[in-house]
């Protein structure tokens, strides 16, 4: 029987006859959550004696605001207000299992898994306040979490009283989440949960756990990729007064309770290594994934590629470049590990707790139950935060510490250790008719997935191909790339949606033809032309064949089910090669927007972030050494570098929320590329644009 | 060799008994407990570890304990008063001018320095003042436009 079936109404008389069948005690568990998310909605919503939600989740916040629209997801099913939502994220004790964040996912594949918990627990306490008060679920409504029967409002009970924050025994099945039409906080811009700690200090990361006793630990690092530890030699180091050494396996670190007289201590250690580094290096690693492209996995292939190219009056060919770039987070690697009565607890900024929990589970040959990983709030991550090595370095030394032990990581280890975004070539051959229409389009990517190489241009003829390996989802072993590589904010897009868009400049150029009418011309999806349009029209784009001398450019992608397009206007100096970004205007349809401001804020700091990769980051190696050791030599954007930003949400609430914290970012390589060219005419091919390459390009013309 | 070095922390003076070496960053986080200065760059390249020492911003990650002796020294944790936020705080706040929030305290603590001496600091005075503060969550538009309003609020009071 279902549960819907247990209250039974007699029309006539009003009266209703409850049924308390003995399954109540027993809760079917009949909800549906996608694999592996537990059933029970109390795993994700407590509702405390006062009547606050106490609502778990174990994705993590890393300052992308999830923790903010989610807790506007769990009030607005619940009808609470959402001053009233205690958000508890990334907890392996106490939140519910999640398989991480990133790829954007918290919200739109997450999201309605939080929804359906809130949904039935909502519909749950309606029943419950319907006993209560003796009257049907029906006649019932919920205001600010108090349940009262509509039409006689002094007839109340509130979910605080209903519940005794108690776990709560009743389920129902095939509950369905609010119509987004009778949404009264989703949607409208809420202030970030997060910002008291974060403005006041209090807010605890990783590294701010302050346990008695905690060592901190300096560890043994090879000077180089493929080198192994041979030999150590820590006895200078141990002389040092309240040093300890401890080594596990290849693991060796000195630890010390300042974390300046373990540093000190490390600089004592000898070591020696072998191994055979990579014999590449910044430049040489290009013409290597050259010579592998094409010989990767065809993802798509429509159409007769021969007929499209004999058809062409029109044949352009480019090779794209794109570097490796550190994720570069403000806040180095931490870990604190604490063992104790039998558990080892782990503080760590790790974008991935369960997982996580899992690797240090096994790292310690213990069960995962004996493993609790807390993840405080992360201090960015952008998918350089995914593997947690730092919280199995932490684990393994305060094991054989018997202390509480924390790993920082320094700014040589960030670099050094980083899982790089994957260096890429992507090789594009196409062609225009006499018609200025596109006849084929042949894409081999090396180095990275295909992922986003193509948007839904009407191509009569195409072929994608890749190599992959670049670690797109997770972290790739070293094998094409001389290091570990993986996801950075959009995985692929950033590389895919720089060459496909450059690409489609360079085509419009020939074809003397407006960029932004060219797109539109080889466009049908009716969302990517409404974002270009949005775009346009805040941006004020008027039509012109590239280069105009105005060094205006555009660029549409889209990732994880969202479309953006970027307008940029850039100014270039011929002297020097040195570009000033000036405006960027960015139009996204991401479905519906669960908190515009806190979406916002992501395009404005995504488009910020991709001036970073356009124009000035690339990672150089030279043997399996990283040269970057430090921002002094690998600059990342500052405040002087930031344009005037325009954000447009082009409205699409009927779609579900997509994702959010990623897609701004993938236009920005093209976008000012194809703003460089219009400036001067000269086509940057490589990611970063520098000075010298733009010098380079405007000297070729 | 340690030394007793006397400076005043937060509005209180406090003895701390350390290697004179030793950068301020770690005195504060692992002598006095103080862990809202942050360490990002270990060298003075990204400002996270911001304090002011006698009203201008220093790097405490490049500042050693000695170098403050007898001076004045604040942390982000003496800057609201009595549960108060001071202005550029709230207006952090009310800008949501935080994502990650790990560049926060040393951003809010040079905006402040500016601000003391100057509130109607122009957007290019600002922007010259925080251009050693790296945020890579990119949240400088918003940083730009809560340090404007807290100064015209700061500005205001005078």
């Amino acid at each position: 029987m279902k549960r819907r079936d247990f209250l039974k109404f007699t029309g006539a008389t009003g009266l209703f006859i409850l049924f308390r069948a003995p399954a109540m005690a027993a809760p079917q568990l009949v909800a549906t959550r996608p694999a592996g998310y537990p059933l029970d909605f109390n795993a994700y919503l407590h509702i405390g004696a006062d009547g606050r939600v106490g609502c778990s989740v174990g994705k993590v916040e890393m300052g992308q605001g999830n923790m903010t629209s989610l807790a506007m997801l769990a009030a607005e099913e619940l009808d609470v207000p959402l001053e009233r939502v205690d958000m508890l994220m990334g907890d392996t004790d106490l939140c519910p299992w999640d398989g991480g964040t990133g790829g954007s996912l918290s919200i739109w594949q997450f999201g309605p898994v939080l929804r359906g918990a809130a949904a039935e627990a909502r519909a749950v306490l309606l029943q419950m306040a319907g006993e209560r008060l003796q009257v049907p679920a029906d006649r019932l409504e919920v205001t600010a979490g108090v349940v009262s029967v509509k039409g006689d409002p002094a007839r109340q009970v509130g979910y605080g009283q209903l519940v005794q924050g108690k776990r709560i025994d009743r389920h129902l099945a095939d509950v369905k989440p609010k119509p987004v039409s009778a949404y009264t906080l989703v949607g409208t811009s809420a202030p970030r949960l997060d910002t008291l700690g974060k403005v006041t200090g209090t807010a605890r990361f990783s590294a701010d756990q302050g346990l008695p006793g905690t060592l901190h630990a300096c560890i043994v690092r090879p000077p180089a990729h493929g080198a192994a530890l041979k030999s150590v030699d820590t006895s200078a180091a141990e002389r040092l007064p309240g040093v300890r050494v401890v080594r596990d396996g290849n693991l060796v670190a000195v630890l010390h309770e300042f974390p300046d007289q373990a540093r000190r201590a490390l600089d004592l250690v000898k070591a020696s290594f072998d191994g055979t580094p990579p014999a590449l290096d910044d430049r040489t690693i290009y013409p290597r994934l050259a010579d592998r492209a094409g010989g990767g996995k065809v993802g798509v292939q429509e159409g007769d590629l021969k007929a499209g190219e004999a058809r062409a009056t029109t044949l352009v060919e480019a090779d794209y470049l794109n570097a490796y770039v550190a994720h570069a987070a403000i806040e180095p690697h931490s870990a604190v590990a604490q063992w104790k009565d039998g558990r080892m607890t782990v503080w760590a900024g790790v974008q991935a707790p369960f997982p996580v929990q899992a690797k240090v589970a096994e790292a310690l040959n213990l069960p995962a139950r004996q493993v609790r990983i807390i993840t405080a709030p992360i201090g960015g991550a952008f998918g350089g935060k995914a593997a947690g090595p730092q919280a199995v370095e932490a684990a393994r030394l305060a094991l054989k510490a018997g202390a509480p032990v924390q790993v920082v990581w320094d700014r040589r280890e960030e670099f050094f250790l980083d899982t790089f975004r994957p260096a890429a070539v992507v090789k594009i051959r196409s062609g225009l008719d006499a018609a200025g229409r596109i006849t084929f389009w042949d894409c081999q990517v090396s180095g990275t997935s295909d992922r986003e190489a193509e948007i839904g241009y009407d191509l009569p003829a195409k072929r994608f191909s890749s190599t992959g390996d670049g670690g797109d989802i997770g972290t790739s072993a070293a094998g094409l790339h001389p290091f570990p590589t993986g996801a950075w904010r959009a995985p692929g897009a950033n590389t895919n949606v720089f060459a496909r868009e450059s690409h489609m400049d360079t085509l419009a150029a020939r074809a003397k033809v407006d960029p932004l009418a060219f797109r539109l011309r080889h466009l049908s999806d009716p969302r990517v032309i409404r974002v270009l349009e949005s775009a346009a029209e805040r941006f004020g784009w008027a039509a012109g064949v590239a280069p105009s001398g105005r060094g205006v450019g555009v660029a549409c992608g889209s990732w994880r089910g969202t479309i953006v397009a970027a307008m940029a206007e850039v100014a270039v100096e011929r002297s020097t090669g040195k570009v000033k970004v000036k405006r960027v205007v960015l139009a996204q349809d991401m479905g519906l927007v669960i908190n515009p401001d806190g979406a916002r804020q992501q395009m404005e700091g995504a488009i910020t972030m991709g001036l970073g990769y356009a124009l000035s980051e690339a990672v150089r190696f030279k043997d399996g050494r990283i040269l970057d050791e430090n921002f002094d030599t690998y600059p990342i954007p500052r405040f002087s570098w930031v344009p005037a930003i325009e954000t447009v949400l082009v409205p699409n609430p009927d779609l579900p929320a997509q994702g959010g914290g990623e897609p701004p970012i993938v236009c920005m390589g093209a976008v000012i590329a194809n703003a460089i060219h219009d400036a001067v005419g000269a086509r940057v091919l490589a990611l970063p644009m520098t000075p010298e390459r733009i010098l380079e390009a405007i000297r070729k013309g | 060799m340690a030394q007793t070095i006397p400076f005043t922390l937060n509005g209180k003076m406090v003895r701390v008994t350390a290697d004179p070496d030793r950068m301020l960053v770690w005195v504060l986080r692992y002598n006095l407990g103080l862990t809202g200065t942050k360490v990002g760059c270990g060298a003075g390249l990204c400002g996270a570890c911001t304090v002011l020492v006698d009203d201008e911003p220093a790097f405490s990650c490049s500042t050693p304990l000695a170098a403050v002796a007898g001076k004045s020294v604040l942390t982000i944790e003496g800057l609201a008063k009595d549960g108060n936020l001071h202005p550029v705080q709230r207006a952090f706040q009310e800008h949501n001018a935080v994502q990650c929030g790990y560049c926060t305290p040393g951003m809010i603590l040079a905006a402040y320095a500016l601000l003391k001496k100057k509130p109607r600091a122009t957007r290019a005075e600002i922007m010259a003042q925080l251009e050693g503060n790296l945020c890579r969550c990119g949240t400088y538009a918003r940083i730009l436009a809560a340090v404007e309003a807290a100064g015209q609020e700061m500005g205001g009071a005078l």
